[in-house]
């Protein structure tokens, strides 16, 4: 690979090699403060499909030590996309470590609220809404539990703001902190922001997670509570890797579902989504 | 780092590895995983005193692992469950017959596919048996695949399972059946060894047989380094055993492999140091040395290198696999639906 970059997140180290600079120069900036790693956990590759794709209409092919048979390239001009998505392809196919939840998580006093549900249910927008307002953002897409202390480790990648939810933090924060806003991905428009200093400072420091909630969008304010067997079920299909850690992993998620409180919570705008966020986080801590 | 025979070196030597740095280790372990090499990479280095980010990610190869052969002996089982009142032998091939039997070619093996061989009698019974009771069902529905597997393969079209979403393999022998040598499918069965459960695995002969003909008459060489180091493996466990050597060589012949047989076992000891016999392995060849280039082809990313080489070796695979007549056909039907 002609260019490398290598950086740590939460407890993770990626190396990510590039037939491309750009990429991950605007990787580089973002990411700047991040730690090195000396030995990566999972390599990523960005690489043209034939030598000439390089110059000529240049697309970028996805790979790693992980990787899908069938995926298709993207525009050069999504480069940054397509690393972010390499490592999680790489999290996903290849974490065998930490029980990995597809979940949102933030952290106030030292314990973690978790928020999961389906892909638009305003997971990875609350929890960087709560990350700039008092709490620190453990990671807007990934969560990982270990399976043998049952923590909550942090793995703060770039936020990947979807569409309306752009318009939420621009202008709200430093500028420095966005990426280059991409138009038609197959996700509708994105764009990268840097979590805060708190939420880099602090990424090494697993906590224990407090508050378990299913949030929803698009429907009246409500809060209702789950049974076990259903978190249980809707956790496992929210894990990339339940199935394959076994007991190990059985363990770590009974033990979750039986201590941690859980909610299912519907909002109409994420304003009245935070409140009752707080308002739950508040219940569960007296 | 500029090709693969770091990993080799590896297996071969596992304490070798202390002397890698960090980069050493990271080249290491990507082309470990490319090369599907890390659950035995992990469990050979498995109680040296390493560095601790190598020490995490060798665990982690491990669990991953175990877990395929948790799941490889789980398929297998279903198999049973499905095919078990056919009274037909259901003989496990590949990396799930050696963690079924315990062998150390199953320690730390990457297990995708199930893959078995029954009798080609049997065929038409088993695939009712999968598709009706068992729940498995075709992955293409192609009318050319389905003709072509039928006619020409040594298995079945892939079958997969409905709900777990894992593929089955069905043989009734271990090389196509446009190849130039053929197997004796009912030796293989004969020779074939019951297991507790009433599944059977190749007897240790043609398993090294299958092995050797999965990887120079049939295959581009892909996954190349695997299969020799199971060659290795089985070669261990077995060459100590009185008449071996003499009964591998019966049986390559009668498969018509003797020649693949004899180069597995050279680029074996090549690579891996195996315990050989000079009658079986036979002399080196020039063409050997062009294998072990392209077994070598990896950088320390975990990238393919020598692109013409590997092309080369995959037209060959096709050449090898049908006559050139069938081929061209083949090759043209292929191209127009592309």
């Amino acid at each position: 690979m002609r260019h490398e970059f290598r950086l740590t997140v939460g407890p993770v180290g990626f190396r990510i090699g590039s037939d491309w600079r750009e990429p991950l120069d605007r990787l580089a900036a973002l990411y700047d403060g991040y730690p090195e790693t000396a030995l990566p956990d999972f390599t990523v590759r960005l690489f043209a499909q034939r030598p000439w794709r390089r110059f000529i209409r240049p697309s970028v092919m996805i790979g790693g030590d992980y990787m899908l048979p069938d995926a298709a390239p993207m525009a050069l001009a999504h480069g940054l996309l397509a690393a972010e998505m390499g490592m999680n392809l790489q999290m996903a196919l290849g974490q065998r470590r930490y029980l990995l939840l597809h979940a949102s998580a933030a952290e106030k006093g030292g314990k973690a609220v978790l928020m999961t549900g389906a892909s638009g249910a305003g997971k990875s927008t609350l929890s960087a809404l709560l990350g700039e307002r008092g709490w620190r953002l453990m990671g807007d897409e990934f969560a990982l539990v270990d399976c043998e202390t049952g923590l909550l480790h942090a793995f703060p990648r770039l936020v990947s703001l979807k569409n309306e939810a752009i318009a939420l933090f621009e202008g709200q924060v430093d500028a420095r902190r966005f990426g280059p806003k991409l138009s038609d991905t197959p996700k509708g428009t994105i764009r990268h922001m840097r979590p805060n200093d708190e939420a880099v400072a602090h990424m090494a420091e697993p906590v224990k997670p407090a508050l378990l909630l299913f949030p929803r969008f698009g429907h009246e304010a409500a809060v209702r509570p789950m049974g076990a067997g259903e978190v249980f079920v809707r956790l496992t299909q929210a894990s990339t890797n339940y199935v394959a850690l076994g007991e190990a992993g059985f363990d770590a998620l009974s033990s979750l579902v039986k201590t941690v409180p859980t909610r299912a919570i519907d909002y109409p705008d994420t304003e009245t989504a935070l409140r009752l966020v707080e308002q739950l986080w508040t219940e569960s801590s007296l | 780092m500029n090709d693969a025979s770091a990993l080799v070196r590896a297996l071969r030597d596992p304490a070798s590895v202390k002397s890698l740095d960090s980069d050493g280790w990271t080249a290491l372990v990507s082309i470990a995983r490319a090369e599907q090499l890390a659950g035995s990479l992990a469990y050979q280095v498995q109680g040296l005193e390493l560095p601790a980010a190598a020490v995490r990610l060798m665990a982690d190869a491990r669990r991953s692992a175990e877990h395929q052969r948790r799941q490889a002996l789980w398929e297998a089982e279903m198999a049973r469950r499905a095919l078990g009142d056919l009274d037909v032998p259901v003989i496990l091939l590949k990396g799930t017959a050696y963690v079924a039997a315990g062998l150390s070619a199953g320690i730390g093996r990457s297990i995708g596919d199930l893959d078995i061989l029954v009798p080609r009698d049997a065929l038409d019974a088993v695939e009712r048996a999968l598709i009706e009771r068992g729940g498995w069902e075709w992955v293409k529905e192609d009318e050319y695949d389905d003709a072509y597997y039928r006619d020409h393969m040594h298995e079945l079209p892939p079958l997969i399972h409905k709900e777990r979403d894992r593929m089955i393999d069905v043989h009734h022998t271990i090389l196509p059946r446009t190849a130039k040598p053929t197997p004796d499918a009912q030796a293989l069965v004969a020779d074939s060894v019951p297991m507790a459960n009433g599944l059977h695995f190749l007897s240790p002969p043609d398993m090294i047989c299958h092995a050797a003909a999965h990887l120079f008459a049939d295959g581009d060489l892909a996954g190349g380094l695997r299969n020799l180091w199971d060659i290795d493996r089985l070669c261990r466990d077995f060459f100590t055993q009185p008449g071996f050597w003499e009964t591998l060589g019966e049986r390559a012949e009668r498969h018509e492999l003797a020649k693949p047989v004899g180069r597995a076992l050279r680029l074996a000891e090549t690579l891996y140091g195996t315990p050989v016999d000079g009658d079986v392995a036979g002399r080196a060849r020039a063409g050997d040395g062009l294998y072990l280039r392209r077994l070598f082809a990896r950088d320390g990313w975990g990238c393919e290198t020598r692109k013409p080489l590997r092309f080369a070796f995959y037209l060959r695979s096709h050449w090898l696999r049908m006559p050139p007549l069938m081929l061209a056909r083949h090759l043209f039907t292929k191209w127009r639906k592309a």
